[in-house]
């Protein structure tokens, strides 16, 4: 299995660069993720979304679709779009350091 | 790294629930993926788009064998809102959005909607008579040339 080097730290990725321990992940990491997917600084906002993600991952064991960011993050979807670009629900997953959420809508 | 798709411009031709739903998946989809989506709504696809009908789309329950419904059955008054409810209902469940909903979701996201001016010509439609995301109704020409240098999918 391939690995990252996050704050310092050698962390297990998939093949699309995901965390496959959400265990491994800390805070300190989400910076150096954030820039390799283009995001230049993580704002409070970026960080509701990253925090809703884990607390999302923790209890329901996946991490939400854009679709249940939009209604239940406090973000809306026009906002989530500005702040994360590139896919919201992707991007944010891979900061927050928890596997790609799966689903289609 | 793999290969990428950057751009899809997907159009939409037909005006049934599963004329459309498959076109909003994938437009949404892509722009999920940060890919860049438009979608263009042509001939009875227009229906997604106008105010009057948007909320009001119904499954083909004739001339549709994948529903497993006998033809003459389908015809009976009535079927085509009870197939619709009912695929409506399951649809709910899986937190599927309602057609007018759904494209809003997709606009919110960056998506383009466009109507066909051919169509609109032909059907005497204006922009007035048009949902508020629609950003335009644009020839096939102005399609082509918001839709070069990606993929374009025909639904």
């Amino acid at each position: 299995m391939p690995t990252a080097t996050y704050a310092g730290q050698a962390v297990s990725v998939d093949d699309e660069g995901f965390l496959t321990d959400p265990g491994q992940w800390t805070e300190e990491m989400a910076a150096q993720i954030a820039k390799a997917e283009g995001i230049g600084e993580l704002t409070p906002r970026h960080w509701q979304v990253i925090n809703f993600m884990r607390a999302q991952y923790q209890a329901k064991g996946t991490g939400p679709t854009v679709r249940v960011l939009g209604k239940t993050s406090g973000v809306t979807i026009k906002e989530l779009y500005q702040l994360f670009p590139k896919g919201p629900a992707k991007t944010a997953a891979k900061i927050a350091g928890i596997p790609k959420p799966r689903g289609c809508i | 790294m793999n290969a990428t798709i950057e751009k899809v411009s997907i159009i939409v031709s037909k005006g049934s629930l599963e004329g459309i739903y498959p076109a909003l998946i994938m437009a949404n989809g892509a722009r999920a993926e940060g890919i860049e989506a438009n979608l263009f709504f042509t001939f009875f696809g227009l229906d997604a788009v106008t105010r009057r009908r948007h909320d009001h789309i119904k499954v083909a329950t004739v001339g549709n064998p994948g529903l497993h419904v006998a033809t003459l059955v389908g015809a009976l008054p009535g079927m085509p809102g009870l197939m619709t409810s009912y695929l409506e209902h399951k649809m709910a469940r899986l937190d599927i959005p309602p057609i007018p909903e759904f494209i809003e979701m997709i606009s919110d996201s960056g998506g383009g909607i466009y109507g066909c001016q051919a169509s609109c010509d032909l059907f005497g439609i204006t922009k007035d008579d048009l949902i508020e995301q629609v950003q335009g109704i644009i020839t096939v020409g102005e399609f082509y040339a918001m839709a070069a240098g990606g993929q374009i999918i025909f639904t």
